[in-house]
């Protein structure tokens, strides 16, 4: 059984905007989303800026109970607000607390890359070498295991069918968006609330300081500090947010006259083995090229019909390898290159929601016929330069735009691909 | 402490956690902290803390086990005052 998967919801929360019609705005506008973060100042990090959405608390008092807000960490409050968001955006109704019935046929994939690590860095560490456990109280569990926002999400919406997190570093946004649309497709769900949600914490950004990977040499002008493709890249921004997609078979969509975004063609996911160049925190090249080969193949369309590539692109060193593998996996030339944008540069690094804040980005882009500019790369790596004018540094309009390629590559050497074509009726 | 400005206070408390927010206003102290006002069972431990803190007194868990109702919680937090 294969059934086609379309997204007809979608929810947001970025360093640049929270939801859909603002993001869109900031993308084309090309806001960026960081900002200067005092903590980092005091606590003498060597990357002070950072993307954190910004007003989220207001909305989430407007959506959540005093009781479940007691219970939500920032990467909570992201993952609930841009899932009901989706869940809403898609045309259904929050059901009720007292309403017993059970969206059998809906669950949700929504993962996290570190997880609720702030929690334990202020509470749990802190009150038990302090002795004082029973004033842990009961939300300490729920905010530090790894699938808290799936289940707190799952009791929002009364989601009945499969509800998990998953976690594959910096593609987990990715994957996530990809093993939900294999359970559509293999006729297991419905409808899926898939994405990924990190949380804003110095303790998350912490050990990425301390390997060096952030940028630390714009901490006074952060709007310039994520410098995907660029010869001055210097590291990642770390990034926080949520981004969920409400992922529905082609038959249920059509069955309720559901607005569809955009379908899900294909995707694939694999692990470089930590072999040819790969290891813990550097991509296999091979499992690079071999994993966009596979979701083209998986999407059942030929390479030439990609017209943009919303790329890993962190601005660090492996930009340019990125760009090589593209070329390679596509058979392109620089004059066949599709264009290609990183949402990082305006939002830094969301981490586990990467790949899930970009691939909303993607939806957008080819609902509105658009490739959003990628900031801070006026100066293309000489080695990206071949393919320098693939770059929009404003944004560009592209009336013709239908498919769209989005990768994801994480520590542990894993990688996610993922196709995504326009809805045309 | 007047009973009725502990029996305030603790409706107070009991309140951020109450999901039927509509038995608020008409409680009294035999509604019942579960069933009544549907708090969550797992959270009747935060409740608990948010007295410790309020009144400044520590219950232990065998008191703690013994509230079922606004009634008790009053009562229990008086006797702890007293």
């Amino acid at each position: 059984m294969s059934r086609r998967v379309v997204i007809t919801g979608m929810g947001v929360v970025a360093p640049n905007a929270v939801g859909l019609d603002a993001y869109e705005q900031a993308l084309r506008d090309g806001i960026s989303g960081i900002r200067h973060i005092p903590i980092l100042d005091e606590l003498k990090f060597g990357c002070r800026v950072a993307g954190v959405p910004q007003g989220v608390d207001e909305v989430a008092e407007q959506y959540f109970d005093e009781d479940e807000l007691l219970a939500m960490n920032s990467s909570h409050r992201f993952g609930c607000v841009a899932a009901v968001d989706a869940w809403t955006d898609a045309g259904f109704e929050r059901p009720e607390h007292d309403d017993d019935r059970v969206n059998w046929d809906a669950g949700a994939v929504i993962g996290t890359g570190i997880g609720g690590i702030d929690t334990i860095g202020e509470r749990v560490v802190p009150m038990v070498d302090g002795g004082r456990v029973r004033r842990l109280g009961s939300t300490m569990v729920e905010q530090v295991m790894g699938s808290g926002v799936s289940a707190r999400v799952s009791g929002l919406l009364a989601l009945g069918n499969q509800v998990t997190a998953n976690s594959s570093a910096c593609s987990t946004g990715t994957e996530a968006i990809i093993e939900g649309a294999g359970r559509i497709r293999a006729g297991l769900a419905d409808r899926m609330l898939c994405g990924g949600t990190e949380g804003a914490s110095h303790y998350i950004w912490a050990g990425f300081d301390s390997m060096r990977v952030l940028c630390r040499n714009h901490n006074d002008e952060p709007e310039k500090a994520s410098r995907p493709l660029s010869a001055s890249a210097g590291g990642f921004v770390p990034g926080s947010g949520a981004g969920i997609l409400h992922l529905e078979s082609l038959e249920s969509a059509e069955a309720r006259g559901a607005r569809v975004y955009a379908e899900v063609l294909g995707g694939a996911l694999n692990c470089g083995g930590h072999r040819s160049g790969g290891s813990m925190t550097a991509p296999n090249p091979v499992s690079v090229r071999r994993v966009i080969a596979q979701a083209i193949a998986d999407a059942e369309i030929d390479r030439e019909e990609i017209d943009l590539i919303n790329g890993h692109l962190t601005a660090t060193g492996a930009d340019p390898n990125e760009v090589a593998a593209w070329a390679d996996a596509l058979d392109a030339t620089p004059e066949t290159f599709p264009v290609i944008n990183s949402t990082k540069s305006m939002i830094g690094h969301g981490l586990g929601a990467a790949g899930a804040l970009e691939s909303v980005a993607c939806i957008l882009m080819l609902r509105g016929g658009f490739a959003h500019p990628s900031l801070n790369c006026e100066d293309v790596h000489p080695k990206i330069e071949p393919w320098a004018a693939s770059i929009p540094h404003g944004t560009r309009e592209m009336p013709g735009l239908r498919t769209i390629i989005k990768s994801g590559f994480g520590f542990g050497d894993v990688n996610a691909c993922v196709i995504f074509r326009c809805w045309a009726e | 402490m007047a009973r009725d400005e502990t029996f305030g206070k603790v409706m107070e408390i009991i309140g951020r956690y109450a999901k039927n927010k509509d038995a608020i206003d008409g409680a009294t102290e035999d509604t019942n902290i579960l069933e009544d006002l549907k708090v969550n069972s797992a959270r009747l431990v935060d409740v608990i803390l948010d007295f410790e803190d309020e009144f400044d007194i520590e219950v232990d868990d065998e008191d703690a086990d013994a509230v079922n109702t606004v009634g008790d919680a009053v009562t229990l937090i008086e006797a702890k005052l007293a």
